[in-house]
């Protein structure tokens, strides 16, 4: 396996108040072109950290991201990234939101007349054309979503980065999205990152899981790979016994290994002074 | 549909209580068109009548060196009298241009080359001019204020240390009242503005002054929260696709904080309104701040009334100036407002 992308070794610390915080350890992650991987973990271990610090968006204290064995550390369209809220700008239209990319990306390298073309191409993709002129507030959650996709698309990026993309829709719009998805990656065949706390989405998306240890100093736990065969069906899937044993593996880690301690009552080291302690229980 | 259009239309420019007439008008569901006819124009009807009577008991008993404080048929009849002596003043002016073109067009027949003069009437302003005069006033002031205020609080919003730094200053200024400002911009306007042949009288320049100072801080305040505060997801979109600075703050900074700016400019253009009226009867410009003042040291019979007239002016003034701000935030803004 030639590794296309390479999180070599990351780790950030944040600066708080009560000295540095050290979100990720060592991160060490190779990936193949063409290889679509998840990132699961508990909230909170770090994994949007991660794609973040592929994206560009933050610097990693140590450690390099290696894209193409070019080292990356500014954001860039070659990453795109997929936010899970959206992000598009309100008072944009729909094919305006995705223009607003492509006139940025391909300046100077497609006439307009193409732009246009591919801004409708990849809207057709998530199947979009219809609301092309309806401005974010008129579609609904999962539609917005689509047009988010297809922008981070329309970059035609080296590597799609997803931050639990579809987090906030409900199950049904979830399950449409993730097919259309899977439709998508058969047709580009992109590289992808993709940052989820789904166990199935995991499974049935990816071609390899990695799960995350938990935070602080968070770093990859076990990497499972998935060998069910493309395309993948979620009926067909649901008695399938691999993937079963996947999903049993994956729900393993999370809930046994990497078990969350119970949140209540609250945890205090011992440094923190009495009132806290008392604030804290309410006293 | 285009019935549905109007509609819209209407409850965009703030005339909701129209909604249900013209629903009515075309019988659809008239038991609830009528109950909300009640709603929206039955219960402000009957406020506003309870308010007149109120004043108007109240006012009968209010005994001023002036007379009896009006009451509402007082001011009923001195808007009359407003309206008539505009008409008067209209009509003599239209003889004066009259008689100036034929005393013209006489020299002209006698002596071809004659040079001719001609004169601008100088008749008194009515009170119709004095409204026009002090809205041309407050939106060359509120002008001034928004091309100050929208772009310092752009920069403001980008930058935190910027903001940090003026924030003192912008909240030591804000409440300072137009009366303590009036002087000192007069001395300023009067050392600086030196002409001949002025343009613009300094009794308007010392008020639209005035009122820039006034109402510049609502704006630049709600400018600098607008833009420090865009969704950071947005932003980031902006870094991913490589946007330069200045397409950055054109094409997100500025569209995402339009809301606020303009909630903004809706607060600025209402003060400047109040501050108006106080600027312009100490400077003497002819608007109604000045016909307040005039009426106040004339201290006829008329004068309260007269007065109260343009109390009312002002209220009704000042409500459309905020309609027409929310208006066109309603049409220019992307949110919901």
């Amino acid at each position: 396996m030639s590794t296309y992308l390479d999180i070599s070794q990351i780790s950030i610390e944040f600066p708080t108040k009560t000295g540095p915080f050290k979100a990720l350890d060592k991160v060490d992650l190779k990936i193949a072109r063409g290889e679509f991987i998840s990132l699961i973990g508990h909230s909170g271990c770090g994994k949007s950290t991660v794609l973040n610090i592929v994206a560009g968006l933050y610097e990693a204290t140590e450690g390099a991201v290696i894209l193409e064995s070019k080292e990356v550390n500014a954001p860039g369209p070659d990453r795109a990234v997929v936010f899970q809220h959206h992000s598009l700008f309100p008072w944009l239209t729909v094919f305006e939101n995705v223009e607003i990319a492509v006139k940025q990306v391909f300046k100077g390298k497609k006439s307009k007349a193409e732009m246009r073309q591919w801004v409708d191409y990849n809207l057709a993709l998530v199947h979009m054309s219809h609301a092309s002129h309806k401005l974010p507030a008129e579609i609904s959650g999962g539609m917005k979503q689509r047009v988010g996709i297809a922008r981070a698309l329309a970059m035609e990026p080296k590597v799609l980065l997803m931050d639990e993309p579809f987090g906030a829709l409900d199950a049904l719009t979830r399950a449409h999205l993730q097919d259309a998805l899977m439709e998508i990656q058969s047709e580009l065949n992109n590289t992808v990152i993709l940052i989820t706390h789904d166990v199935d989405e995991a499974v049935l998306l990816s071609d390899r899981i990695v799960m995350m240890t938990n935070g602080p100093a968070a770093k990859v736990g076990e990497i499972l790979n998935i060998d069910l065969p493309r395309p993948r069906d979620r009926l067909a899937l649901a008695d399938n016994p691999d993937y079963n044993h996947y999903r049993a593996a994956v729900l393993t880690f999370l809930h046994q290994k990497q078990a969350k301690k119970p949140a209540s009552p609250p945890q205090l080291s011992s440094a923190e002074p009495l009132t806290e302690v008392k604030k804290a229980v309410g006293a | 549909m285009f019935k549905q259009n109007t509609l819209h239309y209407l409850s965009v420019a703030g005339f909701a209580w129209l909604v249900p007439l013209i629903k009515l008008a075309s019988w659809e569901n008239p038991r609830e068109q009528a109950q909300e006819i009640v709603r929206l124009i039955g219960l402000p009807v009957i406020a506003i009548l309870v308010f007149l009577a109120i004043w108007s008991t109240a006012a009968s008993r209010i005994d001023t060196s002036l007379g009896t404080f009006p009451g509402p048929t007082a001011v009923v009849s001195a808007a009359q009298g407003l309206y008539q002596e505009h008409v008067v003043e209209r009509e003599k002016a239209v003889a004066f241009y009259e008689r100036q073109n034929k005393r013209n067009e006489e020299k002209l027949a006698r002596n071809p080359d004659a040079e001719i003069k001609i004169r601008d009437y100088t008749g008194k302003p009515t009170y119709f001019d004095q409204i026009i005069t002090s809205l041309i006033t407050v939106f060359t002031g509120f002008l001034i204020a928004s091309i100050i205020a929208v772009p310092i609080g752009i920069t403001c919003g980008l930058s935190p240390l910027l903001n940090t730094a003026i924030t003192p200053i912008i909240q030591i200024l804000k409440p300072v009242s137009p009366l303590a400002w009036l002087p000192l911009v007069t001395m300023v306007v009067s050392a600086v503005y030196v002409s001949d042949d002025p343009l613009l009288s300094k009794s308007f320049i010392n008020s639209a002054i005035t009122v820039t100072l006034c109402c510049m801080w609502p704006t630049l305040i709600n400018t600098a929260v607008g833009v420090a505060n865009i969704d950071k997801d947005l932003i980031n979109v902006g870094r991913v696709i490589q946007l330069g600075w200045f397409t950055r703050v054109t094409k997100i900074a500025i569209p995402a904080a339009l809301p606020m700016i303009f909630t903004g400019l809706r607060i600025s253009l209402g003060i400047g309104w109040m501050v108006l009226i106080a600027a312009e009867m100490l400077a003497q410009n002819p608007g109604l701040g000045k016909f307040v003042w005039d009426e106040f040291q004339n201290g006829s019979s008329e004068s309260l009334a007269r007065i109260m007239v343009a109390v009312i002016t002002i209220g009704f003034v000042g409500f459309i100036l905020d309609s027409f701000m929310h208006t066109l935030h309603k049409i220019i803004a992307h949110d919901e407002a």
